[in-house]
C-alpha cells in the first residue's frame, strides 16, 4: 500500500450521487468519515454502515472519508466507496 | 379529536376562534348567507389619484391590528408586497396579518418586518424559502392558516377571511380605477385571485406602474371596486412574473409519467368528445399536454374546455381548436398573457368561480380530468404538497384540493423517489389533498389505482399500463432506498392546513 497514492476521490455532486474522499491515515489512526447528506436524519446512519463497510471489507482500518451525498442509494455509495479506495491503494 | 382524514386535530388552538375538524370532502352544509363589501359612495369629480403609497396607506385608514392582503400574480417578479409593507413599517403600524394569495421566494425580503412586529400572522396558501421556514419555526403570534385556491375564495366570501385593506398591483389602470393585467410592461395575464379581494376588502388600494387614460379596456377589475390610485416606478420584474414559452421537460422520468398519465386518461370513459381539462404547471403535468394533444387529434376529439394556470401548450392546443374555451386564473408564461389579450374564447376567471366550493358551483365541479403533482404520497392516497421531508413548509396548495374535489378523474403524479427519499409513504406528513378525492397516483416506476374506483380499475385492464396496488409501489421505493428513521414528532402546532370547505384536514407541527 505504501507505494499507492494515499488519498482520492470518487462520484460527483449530481443528484442521487455521492461524492467520496478517501485518505488513508496511518496505523492505529481509525476510521474517521465526514458526511453531509440532505438525507441525514432519515439515512445518516445507514450511509456510514455502507462506509464502514466497504473500508471493511477492503481490510482498511485507518482512514479519513468525506463524504458529500445528494441523495445516493446504497449501490451508489458501495461503488463510489470502492472507486475512491482502488485510487488511494492505487489500483484505479 | 381525530378527524375523517385521521389525522389529530387539537381542539382548542392558539389564537383560531373556532376548529372545525374535518369531516370528508363534501361533509359541511354552509347555512347563511356571503357576506357583503363595504359601501362607499364615490361621487362625481372625487379623486382617487394619490401621490405616494404612503399617502394611500394613511387614506386607507390601516391601524393596528388590521388585514392587509395582496395577489400573487407577479410571481417572483414582483415588487408589490415589499414595497407596501415597507411603507407601512415605516408608519409604524404593527400587528398586522398578512392575507396574500400566495406567496413567493421575493418575499423574503419582509422577514426583517415580521421579526419587528410589523406582520404578526399569515392567512396564505403556503410559503417558501425563508419565509416557509419561519412559518415552521412559529415565529409568528399564532399558526399560519393555509388555504387552497377555493378556500380563500370561500373564507373571504363567507367573512372567515376579513380583509381591511387590500393592495393590488394593477399592469393597466386608469385613474378612477379601473384595471387589467394584460397590458403595460408587468402584465401578469389574469388578475384572477385579486378579483376576490377587489370584491371584498374594505379599502382597495390599486397600484400601477402603467398609468392610462381612463377608461381602461378591457376592465378585469371595475372602478366600482377600487378606492384609489397609485403610480409608482415598477410593480414587477418581467422576467420573474412569466417565463418564455414554458416547453415540455426533457427529463426523461418525468416523460414517462408523464405518458402513463396520458394512457390512464386515453383508457378512461372520460376521454371522449367534450373532455373537460386541467394541467398543472409541473414538468410531468405540462409534458402531459403535448401527449394528450397528440392522442385527441389522432383519435379526433375536441374537448370543451381547460382551466389554469395557463401555459402555452394549452394555448396552442386552444389556438388548434382542440378546446373551445380557456379558463384562466393565473398565467405562467408569455403566450398565456398574449391569449389571454387576444383571444376571445380565453376566459379570465375568478378564484371564486375557479374553485370556491360554497358557491352555486365553481368550474373546478365541471372537470373531468386533472393532472397534479405532488411532494409525497400515500398508500390512502393522501397528497402533501406542503412540507418537505424535514417537516419544514415549502410548498404551497394551490388549486390542489379544489381541482382533485371537483374533477371526476383527479391523477396525481409524483416520483418514487426524490433524490434517497421515498414519496409513496406509509404516512403522508402533511395532508394537503384527502386520498377520496385521489383516483389515480402515478410514479415512473408503476401506476396504482385508488381501490374505490373499480370502474377505472376495469376500464385500465388490458391497457398493458404497468397497474400495481399503492402498497407494492410503496414497498419498491423502501426496497430501493431502505425505510427511513422516522423524525421525531413535533409539538406546537405552527401551521394549520384548512380543507377548502373551512375545516381542518391536518396541522403542521414545529419540527424538533
Amino acid at each position: 500500500m505504501s507505494e499507492g497514492r494515499r488519498e482520492a476521490q470518487a462520484g460527483t455532486l449530481e443528484s442521487a450521487d455521492i461524492l467520496i474522499t478517501v485518505a488513508l491515515t496511518e496505523p492505529g489512526a481509525g476510521l474517521q468519515i465526514d458526511l453531509v447528506s440532505p438525507t441525514m436524519k432519515q439515512y445518516g446512519a445507514m450511509i456510514r454502515q455502507v462506509i464502514e463497510k466497504v473500508l471493511t471489507a477492503n481490510g482498511i482500518a485507518d482512514a479519513m472519508v468525506h463524504a458529500n451525498d445528494k441523495g445516493a442509494l446504497d449501490y451508489t455509495i458501495e461503488a463510489r466507496m470502492q472507486t475512491a479506495i482502488d485510487r488511494a491503494v492505487g489500483k484505479g | 379529536m381525530i378527524n375523517a382524514a385521521g389525522r389529530e386535530i387539537p381542539e382548542i388552538i392558539k389564537g383560531i376562534t373556532k376548529v372545525t375538524p374535518y369531516a370528508g370532502p363534501f361533509a359541511i352544509c354552509p347555512q347563511g348567507r356571503m357576506v357583503g363589501p363595504k359601501i362607499r359612495a364615490g361621487k362625481p369629480g372625487s379623486e382617487k389619484l394619490l401621490k405616494s403609497l404612503e399617502q394611500a396607506i394613511d387614506a386607507s385608514g390601516l391601524r393596528d391590528g388590521m388585514t392587509i392582503s395582496f395577489h400573487h400574480h407577479f410571481r417572483n417578479g414582483d415588487y408589490v408586497l415589499n414595497q407596501v409593507v415597507e411603507a407601512i413599517a415605516r408608519k409604524g403600524i404593527r400587528g398586522l396579518t398578512l392575507a396574500p394569495s400566495s406567496l413567493n421566494d421575493v418575499n423574503d425580503a419582509i422577514i426583517p418586518h415580521i421579526e419587528a412586529g410589523v406582520i404578526t400572522a399569515i392567512e396564505t396558501s403556503g410559503g417558501r424559502g425563508k419565509l416557509g421556514r419561519l412559518m415552521t419555526l412559529g415565529k409568528l403570534s399564532k399558526p399560519t392558516i393555509i388555504r387552497s385556491h377555493g378556500g380563500r375564495a370561500r373564507a373571504i366570501e363567507c367573512g372567515d377571511l376579513h380583509i381591511d385593506v387590500a393592495f393590488l398591483g394593477a399592469p393597466c389602470c386608469d385613474r378612477y380605477g379601473n384595471m387589467n393585467g394584460v397590458e403595460g410592461r408587468s402584465a401578469c395575464g389574469s388578475l384572477g385571485y385579486a378579483m376576490v379581494d377587489a370584491a371584498y376588502a374594505d379599502t382597495v388600494v390599486a397600484i400601477t406602474d402603467n398609468l392610462v387614460p381612463h377608461p381602461v379596456h378591457p376592465i378585469s377589475i371595475p372602478q366600482t371596486q377600487v378606492d384609489f390610485v397609485v403610480v409608482v416606478d415598477s410593480i414587477g420584474d418581467p422576467a420573474g412574473i412569466a417565463s418564455g414559452a414554458l416547453r415540455i421537460s426533457r427529463n426523461p422520468r418525468e416523460l414517462l409519467m408523464a405518458e402513463y398519465a396520458t394512457g390512464v386518461i386515453e383508457h378512461s370513459e372520460y376521454f371522449r368528445q367534450g373532455i373537460s381539462l386541467q394541467l398543472g404547471s409541473g414538468g410531468a403535468s405540462l409534458s402531459a399536454a403535448k401527449f394528450i394533444q397528440e392522442k385527441m387529434l389522432a383519435r379526433g376529439i375536441t374537448g370543451s374546455f381547460g382551466v389554469g394556470g395557463i401555459t402555452n401548450p394549452f394555448v396552442e392546443m386552444l389556438e388548434q381548436g382542440l378546446f373551445e374555451t380557456m379558463f384562466d386564473t393565473q398565467d405562467f408564461d408569455l403566450p398565456s398573457i398574449q391569449s389571454l389579450r387576444n383571444n376571445p374564447r380565453h376566459v379570465e376567471m375568478s378564484a371564486s368561480y375557479y374553485a370556491n366550493p360554497h358557491s352555486a358551483g365553481p368550474i373546478v365541479n365541471n372537470l373531468d380530468v386533472v393532472i397534479l403533482s405532488a411532494t409525497e404520497v400515500d398508500v390512502d392516497f393522501n397528497v402533501n404538497v406542503i412540507t418537505d421531508s424535514n417537516g419544514i413548509i415549502m410548498g404551497a396548495s394551490g388549486g390542489h384540493s379544489d381541482t382533485a374535489a371537483g374533477a371526476k378523474l383527479a391523477i396525481v403524479v409524483a416520483p418514487l423517489l426524490r433524490g434517497r427519499l421515498p414519496m409513496v409513504l406509509d404516512r403522508v406528513d402533511t395532508i394537503v389533498t384527502p386520498g377520496e378525492t385521489v383516483d389515480v397516483i402515478i410514479t415512473e416506476r408503476g401506476i396504482a389505482v385508488n381501490p374505490r374506483r373499480t370502474d377505472l380499475i376495469e376500464s385500465l385492464k388490458g391497457s398493458r399500463l404497468p397497474v400495481l396496488h399503492i402498497q407494492d409501489l410503496q414497498r419498491m421505493a423502501v426496497e430501493l432506498a431502505g425505510k427511513p428513521e422516522p423524525l421525531p414528532a413535533g409539538d406546537e402546532v405552527v401551521a394549520l392546513i384548512e380543507y377548502r370547505d373551512g375545516s381542518i384536514i391536518d396541522v403542521v407541527r414545529k419540527p424538533k
